[in-house]
C-alpha cells in the first residue's frame, strides 16, 4: 500500500489483489498511457483536488466498484460488475453536436490524460433512498461545452449512451421495457453547472466498466439516475429532451430529479436515506436526505420561483 | 419376501408421518436463520437491511404459492398426499415471513419511525397492498387448528378462502418492488398465474 497512498484511502478499504498487482505493473508513467487502450483493469490516473469535495468520508472501494445499477449489464446490484468483462470502453469518441458552433469529437484517451482532471468528492443519492460518497475524477462539463461554442438558442442538453447488445447483456432483456440506448438530459445551465462533471475515474483510477467507462456524467444534487453512464454523444438542443426513466414511468421519475426529502418516491419516502457500507445488519445505518443533497448553495439559484413539487 | 431395504425405507416413512411437523416447521424456517447469519457476517452485501426484507418478502410469497400449488398437484399429477396438512404448513410459514418482513421494514429499515411508517401505510398503493395481504392472512393463521375448525364447520372453509386474494395482493406487491419487469419476478408471476388459472378450469370427475 505504501506505493499507492492515493488521497483519504480508509482504513477499511481492502484493495483486491489483481487490481493492486496491476497497479504495480503500470507504476513507471509512461508506460501507465500506453496501456491505457488495452488494460482491462483500472489504471491511475494523474489527477489533483478540485472544489466542493467538503467533509466527507468515501465509502469503501468495494462496495462504489459493487454495489451498481447500470441496466445495461443486469437488473441485480451486483450484475454489472460480474456481467460487464466484455465490455469495451476503449478507444472511444465523445461528440458535442446540436447547437454549438464548433462540433467536437473528443478522443478519449485524451481525454484521460488531460492535465485538468480534477478529484471531486460527492455524495451520491439514488432514487431508491441509498447513498453513497464517491472520489471521482473528471473533468467539469462547462469546459468542454465552451469548447464547443454554445449556439444562444440552446437552452437543453441532451445525453446519449451506447447501444452494443453484444458486450451488454441486459440490452437483450426486451422485458424490462427500457428502450435502449439510455438517455438523459439536463438544462444548459444545469449542464454549466461547475459541480456537473463528467467522470474518467473513480479512486484515482479509470471507471471501471460497472461504473460507466470510459466516461459518464455526475450531477451530484439529483439522483444517481440523471448520471448516464458510458456516455457517447452530447446534443444541445432549444427544446426539453426525453430522458430513459421519465419515459418508462413518469410518474415516478421526473425530467429534473433534484433531490428532495419533502418530495416522495410514489413507492417510497424520500425523507432518509439507507447509507451503503454498513455490511452488517444490525449495524446499518439512515440518515436524513439533504434539500439537492446538501448542494443548494450552489444550485439551489437554478430553480428559483420553480415548482419543484410539480417539477420533480 | 420383502427386503431389508424395503423394511428401513418403510420406517423412515413412519418416521415422517409421525413426526413431520418436527422436521417441516423448522425445515422451512432454515431460509430466515440463514439471512440473518449471513446479514451478522457480511453476505448480504453492501445494502443488508435491504436484501433482507426482500428476501423475507420472496419467502413469505414462495410459501402462498406453494400452498396454492397442493391442491392442482394433487389433481393434475395424480399426487396423493394430506393436503391439509401440508396447507396448514405451507400457510403458516408464509404468514411467519410475511410478519417477518413486515417487523424489518418497520424496524430495522424505518427504525419505528411512525411518521413515515404512517403515510407510507395510509398512502402508498405499494405498502398498503402488501399490508392488506399480511392482514388477511392474520385470520387465517389464527384459526389454523383443528378446534376452530370443528367449531366453524362450513365458515371456516370460506374464511379460508381468503388465501386467494392474499396472493394475488402479495403478487402485485411483489411485482410493483421491482422498477421494471424483469428474470426475478417473470417467474414467480407465471407461476401465480398458472395456480390461479388452475382454479378456473372446470371441474371434472377423476
Amino acid at each position: 500500500m505504501a506505493l499507492f497512498q492515493y488521497p483519504r484511502p480508509l482504513p477499511s478499504e481492502i484493495t483486491p489483489k489483481e487490481m493492486y498487482l496491476s497497479r504495480r505493473a503500470l507504476i513507471g508513467g509512461a508506460a501507465a498511457l500506453s496501456t491505457l487502450a488495452t488494460a482491462a483493469n483500472a489504471a491511475s490516473l494523474q489527477t489533483h483536488p478540485g472544489p466542493y469535495s467538503g467533509n466527507l468520508t468515501p465509502t469503501p472501494h468495494e462496495d462504489v466498484t459493487h454495489y451498481n445499477n447500470f441496466y445495461e449489464f443486469g437488473m441485480g446490484k451486483a450484475d454489472p460488475a460480474a456481467r460487464s468483462q466484455d465490455f469495451h470502453p476503449l478507444p472511444w469518441t465523445l461528440e458535442i453536436t446540436g447547437l454549438v458552433r464548433k462540433p467536437v469529437r473528443l478522443d478519449v484517451e485524451q481525454l484521460l490524460r488531460s492535465a485538468a482532471m480534477e478529484e471531486r468528492i460527492y455524495r451520491m443519492r439514488c432514487v431508491e433512498a441509498w447513498s453513497m460518497v464517491i472520489p471521482w475524477d473528471g473533468l467539469p462539463l462547462a469546459s468542454l461545452l465552451k469548447d464547443a461554442d454554445p449556439d444562444p438558442r440552446a437552452t437543453h442538453v441532451a445525453f446519449e449512451s451506447v447501444l452494443r447488445p453484444s458486450e451488454m447483456p441486459g440490452q437483450s432483456d426486451g422485458l424490462s421495457g427500457i428502450q435502449w440506448p439510455y438517455v438523459e438530459g439536463l438544462r444548459l445551465d444545469e449542464a454549466m453547472n461547475p459541480l456537473t462533471l463528467l467522470a474518467l475515474g473513480v479512486y484515482g483510477e479509470t471507471l471501471p466498466n460497472q461504473n460507466g467507462a470510459p466516461i459518464r456524467l455526475v450531477v451530484p444534487w439529483k439522483y444517481g439516475f440523471k448520471g448516464i453512464k458510458s456516455l457517447q454523444r452530447i446534443r444541445l438542443l432549444d427544446h426539453e429532451p426525453p430522458t430513459t426513466w421519465n419515459r418508462l414511468a413518469s410518474d415516478e421519475y421526473g425530467f429534473y430529479a433534484n433531490v428532495n426529502p419533502q418530495v416522495d418516491h410514489p413507492r417510497w419516502s424520500q425523507a432518509t436515506e439507507r447509507v451503503i457500507g454498513a455490511h452488517s445488519l444490525f449495524g446499518a445505518t439512515r440518515q436524513p436526505t439533504l434539500m439537492f443533497n446538501g448542494y443548494g448553495e450552489q444550485v439551489a439559484d437554478l430553480y428559483r420561483g420553480m415548482d419543484l413539487r410539480k417539477n420533480f | 419376501m420383502p427386503s431389508e431395504g424395503m423394511f428401513a425405507s418403510r420406517a423412515r416413512s413412519g418416521m415422517l408421518q409421525r413426526h413431520w411437523r418436527v422436521i417441516l416447521y423448522p425445515l422451512g424456517m432454515i431460509p430466515a436463520g440463514w439471512l440473518v447469519w449471513q446479514g451478522q457476517h457480511g453476505a448480504l452485501g453492501a445494502d443488508p437491511v435491504n436484501v433482507f426484507e426482500r428476501s423475507l418478502g420472496l419467502w413469505a410469497f414462495r410459501f402462498l404459492l406453494a400452498c396454492l400449488a397442493l391442491a392442482p398437484l394433487r389433481r393434475f399429477a395424480g399426487i396423493s398426499i394430506n393436503l391439509l396438512r401440508y396447507r396448514r404448513l405451507t400457510g403458516l410459514l408464509a404468514f411467519f415471513y410475511a410478519s417477518l418482513h413486515v417487523l424489518a421494514y418497520v424496524g430495522l429499515d424505518h427504525g419505528f419511525d411512525w411518521t413515515v411508517l404512517w403515510t407510507d401505510i395510509t398512502h402508498r398503493f405499494f405498502i398498503i397492498l402488501g399490508m392488506s395481504a399480511l392482514v388477511l392472512l392474520i385470520p387465517l393463521a389464527l384459526t389454523s387448528n383443528a378446534l376452530s375448525m370443528r367449531l366453524m364447520k362450513r365458515r371456516w372453509k370460506f374464511l379460508h378462502k381468503l388465501i386467494y386474494p392474499a396472493t394475488v395482493l402479495a403478487g402485485i406487491h411483489f411485482f410493483l418492488s421491482f422498477k421494471t419487469l424483469n428474470s426475478v419476478s417473470e417467474p414467480y408471476l407465471a407461476a401465480l398465474a398458472l395456480l390461479l388459472a388452475c382454479r378456473i378450469l372446470p371441474k371434472r370427475r377423476v
